[in-house]
């Protein structure tokens, strides 16, 4: 989850710098080193700050009548500073100069639009014309003539990148409300153009852009309040004329109701944009906020209310966000964590979900969805070739829904394929490196091939299956007839392996699960690889749990504790012989039905169904409940050993499920009868038991209070015997 | 076996002093700890965490911090202002460096042990290089206001970072400057009070962590200044804190005597970014937490309390067994009781002074368990102060009662005891023989009529006793092969024959004592030019029916001379020639070396075995005629001990024996005491050990199959001292840990529910 952290101010501005459009500052750039900034007021000004001590470090101007024109950027190789003023006189300065006057001074043939500084590349140098110059060419010959490039057209935004080794500039520009991109690789020397998509009655308002595997996404906020998504791809060579960038909506910037009039935004990581602007809710005044959204789930993560107001200007440098808030620039820290739906939602419990890999996409899950989308890309991707290919060359994090289209567009293509074929398809599919929405191709991989079965009733791909569940993290709504199938294959192993994985087994399938296990002879489960990990511990082979100390020695033994472990054991012992003593099932049958007592259940729900449950396995199942009951009994520590083995409440809550659901007939029932006098006889026997050493308690508790009141005597002579 | 009729003491008003600082040696197995008193312990991981050392306290010694450096050179500051370096080989502080800059509250050694930074009460910290034979000042670093309470180097040693009040510095150690100053209230609105950073630790990563009186544990990035990270603890203040050597986990330690750890730990399952969380809380002591240290495998802390509570982590602990149990210790691993068995006195041991107690006695005989109406109550006779700062080594009791004796650091004091009837009067014998001091432990001879000073340099030194108040130095043993280490344990047998001695290098030394008892020659003969062999009593005695009073020999190879003794002060004397003279060795043997630090010893009276007791708990019987093991103890290392008694946690810290019955051996630790008979089977791992309780429940004849060697009682905790008295009559020593808590100041108050 997004969170915004303390703000603090940097520092006051001037009467310029104000509130308003218009006002503000002319820029902020990071600084020479981390933790530092540059700020260039819209005056004669510039001043570098360090962030985290609110304090600034040095402070340059141009004389009186000049005014600095473009924002003042480090060179982070020279650890210069390089400034404009005038639109066409350009300064460079060291840290150690005072008087802008008297430094590094070159005056150029052309107006300056920005200077982009760049981590490893150095300086490059924008031009209103659109002539793009690193520094170091400019600087050989400032008089050098610069082309104009975009004629008539206004440049509104630009940004650089470093792509590999060369600098990569984009720019847009707008002429009688066209947009256009340009984006120039310098060392190549090669300038694309591009027409953004037109958009009725909207425009772009603001841009940010972000390079990934030389793909550009640009990110334009639009008046109508959305976010759009453009991506221009740096691998193309075919010189076309103009092509027209098509854009997608990202991000709808309302809430319940409210609309946020967005001025400026940044990216903050794949996930998160954060806006500022004004959230004007209907017939409301509205208010200045700054805003961090998800656009992943399309949600608003956090906002922080600005009531003095702000310059309209956003900048975000090392997890910080800047921006005039009345007449101050304030700092704010912020936390992005990766996102998942349930952080999205607010709900994520870090203990709880450490298996669940991977979140699902649920607009990716349904089947028709899923052809709906397929077919209306198709059609998007017959009008331009192009796409498709720069599509599929596109990296991980930006290609959720073509990625589900191409298994949609597999699935379908496979539809009629033989059935080796199919499969083998399928498990290359699955053996891709994970995707983001893997989870849900996994669903659709089951829900074909479960669809294949219903089709082909002779098709039944056990192994596969059993693969599937046991190494990805499924659940039931992602494959809902899967347990369907194998109810009807009998694919107890399988069941098995679902009731274990599955956390939302409805009752229903548990129930039939259970019907299945009890009806399922014997004979035929021998033949059959079941995990019996479950039982293994405690049928037929006699568990010698002599050695049940758990607790830790400490400063001497505790030899009371010893003694009493041993007096236990030997009532014990006395206590329990006749019954229970046979498992009345198969060791196989018992590690099924211990799967379907782990399972999760409403009492509401199951009751019903098993109601319906044939007497005589009504019968059987409580005998082995009852023997499992017998069993934990034994054991001082009321536990089985064994992985996955059931838990006392488990089966006493089945215990008494079964015997509501089923009182009449097992009163009716001449066969119950022994095994319901027996239990009762039992539980009573372990009422008494537990009532006998309630008893008890208050006479040892009264004992102990005797052991302390004779101690404070300083001397006495006793008499001690050893035997 | 039988009853016994036992004394059971809570008279001694022993209360330990609370522990200070603890300090482990970086990649050694070993733990200092200084307390309140000025003591200074040293606990061996290795040896079941045994306190192997111990220098006893100085009044005007206070430690406020203790150092490893240089390997296993140990140094400690307080507020006197001096640089102290222990020698722990002597048992005693060493040499002093004045810091020069006030009372010293803080101390740390770099990574390598080469430098020692000092904080001081007047804002400095002060730079001392480590050198052989003591340390030399080096520099100062950029001084300023307020006193520096903790300070910590970064573990490459290029910056120090101290804690004040109200804010915390870094200092960069090649310059000397500040580079960073990081106020800690920062964020405490409104309210105007000093937060006290009362300890801190410099991360590898630059991490700074503090704990301070806000009850806070705070991260610091301390490049920026910035806080990272800040956990309220406590509503009180957190006073100490430790880094473990991979500093993936923080134990802090707080006034309430909670102590709490954190760790380092993925925010998520597989996830590489990490967070400090607070993991485990422990409420092991009822007063403040003083000092915490983090060993590879336990979390330790030490309170005002005065324990030492040793808690294993268990994800670190391979097996069950001595590591992984918790340790709680409270009391010291020595003895600090002595008992004169014949006159029924118990002589105590406190910081500075001694206590001399008659015990009562009672005419009435009853049943187990019964309490006995008293004829005579406890008495008690004398209380011996000790002058002088210094606080006492040891101190013994002679088995008749007229003799006390004990030994502070530079001084060694012998007292006449006189009971007149009700009175008793004591007097100090005057010339004491110069010794090699301080002595470690001091024995009487069973009847009484020498004294035994366990001395520095693997030496005992034996005193003779003289009537009526005198005594003068007889001889001196010293291992053959020499030894650096203070011998700290002695045990005399019954007959005067046989002495042991074990020192620091855990290596047990019999000496023959019939052979040395060639006293510095009367009359003409000249006692300059004693050999370093003489003739034994019982070898003259055989020579003649006259005792001999002394003997000498005049030049090697014209034989001994010696006076016989006439009666009525007459002497005779005779010249014996050197073929008669016996071969005359001091040392006789060496106890094959075991690697674990001896815990008690005793010579059986009878068959003069030597009875081992080791810190892991192992049992060794050692015939010293024979020098070798006896059978029975081959017996007890093929079979193994039981399971129980391996893993009990306190070690054995005396062992008698009960003359009447030779196959028994008693022995005793804090929370036991048992009787160990030899002539019955050793339980298996399958028995009870502590079958007392189940016994008395069983008929006389089903008793006889259930019987084992191990007779355990626990029924008087904890337990200081054990002894028998008599055929049947023991005494047993406890110090009720309630009764110390209620000499403590009170605790800091905590709402509980309910109240």
């Amino acid at each position: 989850m997004a969170a915004l952290c303390e703000s603090f101010t940097l520092c006051g501005l001037g009467p310029s710098g104000g509130v308003g459009l218009g006002g503000g500052l002319l820029a902020l750039e990071p600084g020479p080193d981390p933790d530092h900034v540059l700020l260039t007021d819209r005056g004669r000004t510039a001043t570098l700050f360090k962030v985290s001590d609110q304090k600034p470090l040095g402070c340059w101007s141009v004389k009186h009548g000049q005014i600095i024109t473009c924002p003042v950027v480090c060179n982070f190789e020279t650890h210069e500073y390089i400034a404009v003023h005038d639109d066409k006189v350009l300064r460079i300065w060291k840290n150690k100069d005072i008087n802008l006057d008297k430094v590094f001074k070159a005056t150029l043939s052309a107006d300056v639009y920005r200077i982009h500084s760049l981590p490893n590349g150095g300086p490059v140098v924008l031009f209103k014309g659109g002539g793009v110059r690193t520094l170091d060419v400019l600087l050989e010959a400032p008089q050098q003539e610069i082309e104009n490039v975009i004629s008539d057209e206004v440049i509104k935004w630009s940004e650089a990148f470093m792509e590999g080794q060369q600098p990569v500039l984009i720019f847009t520009t707008e002429k009688d409300g066209d947009f256009f991109v340009y984006v120039q690789k310098l060392k190549m020397n090669s300038l694309h153009k591009y027409k953004l998509e037109q958009q009725e009655l909207s425009k772009p308002l603001s841009f940010t852009a972000y390079i990934k595997n030389q793909i550009i996404t640009l990110l334009c906020l639009y008046s109508n309040d959305s976010m759009y998504k453009v991506l221009i791809p740096l691998q193309q060579n075919t010189e076309e004329e103009e092509q027209i960038l098509s854009k997608s909506l990202l991000l709808n910037l309302s809430v319940s109701g409210s609309v946020l009039k967005g001025t400026s935004f940044v990216v903050l990581d794949k996930d998160h944009v954060a806006v500022l602007g004004s959230l004007a809710a209907s017939g409301e005044e509205s208010k200045e906020c700054l805003t961090i959204w998800n656009t992943k789930f399309q949600t608003l993560q956090t906002s922080k209310e600005l009531p003095l107001g702000t310059s309209g200007q956003l900048w975000c440098y090392e997890e910080k966000f800047f921006f005039t808030h009345g007449k101050v620039l304030t700092v704010i820290m912020y936390k992005c964590e990766t996102s998942s739906l349930a952080a999205a939602v607010g709900k994520l419990k870090d203990s709880q979900t450490p298996d669940v890999s991977s979140f699902v996409n649920w607009n990716t899950l349904g089947d028709e969805d899923l052809m709906v989308s397929f077919q209306s890309q198709q059609s998007v991707a017959l009008k331009s070739e192009s796409k498709m290919t720069l599509r599929s060359k596109r990296n991980t994090v930006a290609k959720v829904q073509p990625d589900t289209l191409s298994v949609g567009q597999l699935l379908l293509n496979l539809k009629d394929a033989s059935t080796t074929a199919f499969e083998d398809e399928l498990r290359q599919l699955m053996s891709k490196a994970q995707m983001p929405d893997f989870q849900a191709t996994i669903g659709c991989v089951i829900t074909a091939l479960i669809n294949r079965c219903k089709t082909n009733p002779k098709y039944y791909p056990r192994n596969f299956l059993l693969q599937i569940v046991q190494t990805r993290d499924l659940s039931y709504s992602l494959c809902p007839d899967l347990m369907a199938v194998a109810l009807e294959k009998k694919d107890v192993h399988l069941l098995q392996i679902c009731l274990q994985r599955f956390p939302d087994i409805p009752e229903e399938i548990t129930y039939a699960c259970l019907k299945v296990f009890l009806s399922i002879s014997e004979a035929y489960l021998q033949r059959i690889d079941i995990n019996l990990e479950s039982v293994i511990c405690y049928i037929d082979i006699e568990f010698n749990n002599k050695e049940v100390k758990t607790e830790i020695v400490e400063n001497g033994f505790n030899a009371e504790l010893e003694q009493d472990i041993w007096d236990t054991k030997i009532t014990k012992k006395t206590h329990l012989t006749s019954d229970g003593e046979f498992c009345p099932v198969g060791p196989q049958k018992a590690a099924l039905l211990n799967a379907v007592l782990h399972s999760a259940y409403s009492e509401t729900f199951l009751l019903p169904h098993l109601k319906n449950l044939p007497a005589q396995q009504a019968v059987l199942f409580l005998r082995y409940l009852y023997y499992l009951y017998v069993k934990c009994s034994e054991k001082i520590n009321t536990t089985l050993p064994g992985i996955r083995s059931p838990t006392i409440n488990q089966i006493m809550d089945w215990m008494c499920l079964l015997l509501d659901a089923q009182f009449t007939v097992m009163v009716m029932l001449p066969d119950a009868k022994e095994l319901l006098s027996n239990l009762h006889k039992f539980v009573r026997a372990q009422v008494r038991f537990y009532s006998e050493l309630n008893k008890i308690e208050g006479s040892l508790r009264e004992l102990q209070r005797l052991n302390h009141q004779k101690d404070p005597q300083t001397y006495s002579i006793e008499v001690l015997e050893l035997i | 076996m039988g009853e016994f009729e036992v004394h059971r003491v809570r008279f001694f008003g022993l209360v330990p002093a609370g522990v200070r600082c603890l300090a482990c040696q970086p990649r050694g197995g070993r733990l200092a700890l200084a307390r309140t008193d000025g003591a200074v312990e040293v606990y061996n991981f290795a040896a079941n965490y045994f306190q192997e050392k111990v220098i006893p306290g100085h009044e005007t010694r206070s430690v406020e911090a203790l150092c490893w450096a240089a390997g296993d050179r140990l140094f400690g500051a307080g507020l006197s202002g001096d640089i102290t370096e222990y020698d722990l080989a002597l048992l005693c502080a060493a040499r002093s460096v004045d810091g020069c800059g006030g009372p010293i509250w803080s101390m740390a050694a770099n990574s390598s042990g080469t430098l020692l930074a000092i904080g001081c009460e007047d804002g400095s910290v002060k730079l001392f290089q480590v050198v052989p034979g003591g340390i030399q000042f080096e520099r100062n670093l950029d001084r300023r206001k307020g006193r520096i309470l903790c300070l910590s180097w970064h573990p490459s040693d290029t910056h120090i970072a101290a804690g004040s009040i109200d804010f915390l510095r870094v200092f960069d150690v090649c310059s000397g400057q500040t580079v960073q100053r990081i106020m800690v209230n920062y964020h405490v609105l409104k309210v105007r009070r000093e937060c006290i950073v009362w300890s801190i630790a410099f991360l590898s990563n630059g991490t700074i962590v503090t704990s301070d009186s806000f009850g806070r544990v705070q991260f610091w990035d301390w490049q920026r200044g910035t806080l990272m990270e800040s956990h309220t603890v406590s509503t009180s203040a957190v006073l100490s804190l430790a880094v473990s050597e991979e500093e993936d986990s923080i134990v802090v330690g707080t006034s309430t005597g909670a102590t709490y750890q954190f760790q380092l730990l993925p925010v998520k399952m597989g996830s590489l970014e990490k967070r400090w969380v607070r993991t485990k809380p422990f409420q092991h002591h009822t007063h403040d937490v003083r000092a915490v240290a983090h060993s590879s495998t336990a979390l330790i802390s030490g309170g005002l309390d005065a324990q030492l509570v040793i808690r294993p982590l268990m994800e670190k602990v391979q097996k069950k067994g001595y590591d992984a149990a918790l340790r709680k210790f409270t009391f010291p691993h020595r003895r600090l009781v002595s008992c004169a068995r014949k006159a029924r006195l118990l002589l105590f041991q406190f910081s500075q002074h001694l206590e001399l107690w008659r015990l009562g006695s009672t005419d009435e005989t009853g049943k187990d368990g019964e309490v006995l109406p008293l004829c005579r109550m406890p008495e008690h006779l004398v209380q011996l102060k000790s002058k002088g700062p210094e606080h006492i080594y040891c101190s013994c009791v002679s088995p008749c009662g007229s003799w006390i004796a004990y030994s502070t650091a530079s001084r060694f004091h012998l007292y006449r005891v006189q009971y007149e009837g009700d009175g008793v009067s004591i007097k100090k014998v005057p010339k004491v023989p110069k010794l090699l001091l301080p002595a470690y432990q001091l024995q009487f001879s069973s009847d009484s009529g020498s004294l035994f000073v366990a001395s520095a340099r693997g030496s005992v030194h034996v005193l003779q006793l003289l009537e009526p108040g005198g005594c003068k130095h007889l001889h001196t043993f010293r291992p053959p092969s020499g030894s650096s280490e203070a011998v700290y344990l002695l045990a005399s047998s019954a007959d005067g024959h046989w002495l042991a001695a074990v020192g620091g290098d855990w290596a047990i030394h019999i000496y023959d004592m019939k052979c040395f008892k060639v006293g510095a020659g009367a009359g003409g003969m000249t006692p300059t030019s004693l050999p370093p062999w003489g003739a034994g009593c019982q070898w003259v005695q055989r020579i003649g029916p006259l005792p001999v009073s002394h003997c000498c020999i005049p030049r090697a190879g014209l034989g001994m001379g010696l006076w016989e003794e006439m009666g009525g002060g007459h002497r005779w004397p005779r010249l014996l020639p050197s073929a008669c003279c016996p071969p005359a060795l001091q040392h006789h043997s060496t106890v094959p070396m075991y690697n674990c630090a001896v815990t008690a010893l005793a010579i059986h009276p009878i068959t003069n075995n030597l009875v081992i007791a080791y810190s892991d708990q192992q049992l060794f019987e050692f015939s010293i005629p024979e020098k070798q093991y006896t059978a029975w103890s081959r017996m007890v290392q093929n079979c193994g001990l039981h399971r129980v008694w391996l893993e009990r946690d306190s070690p054995i810290t005396h062992i008698t024996f009960n003359p009447k019955n030779p196959s028994h051996i008693l022995l005793h630790d804090t929370y036991m005491f048992c009787v160990l008979d030899k002539s019955l089977p050793l339980p298996d791992n399958s028995a009870l050990l502590m079958n007392q309780s189940t016994l008395k429940q069983l008929p006389e004849t089903a008793r006889q199959r259930q019987l084992h060697a191990f007779k355990i009682c626990k029924k008087f905790q904890p337990l200081l001292y054990a002894d028998l008295l008599d055929e049947n009559c023991l005494v047993m020593v406890e110090r009720p840990i309630m009764d110390i808590k209620t000499q403590l100041p009170l605790p800091i108050q905590q709402k509980k529910f309910g109240t």
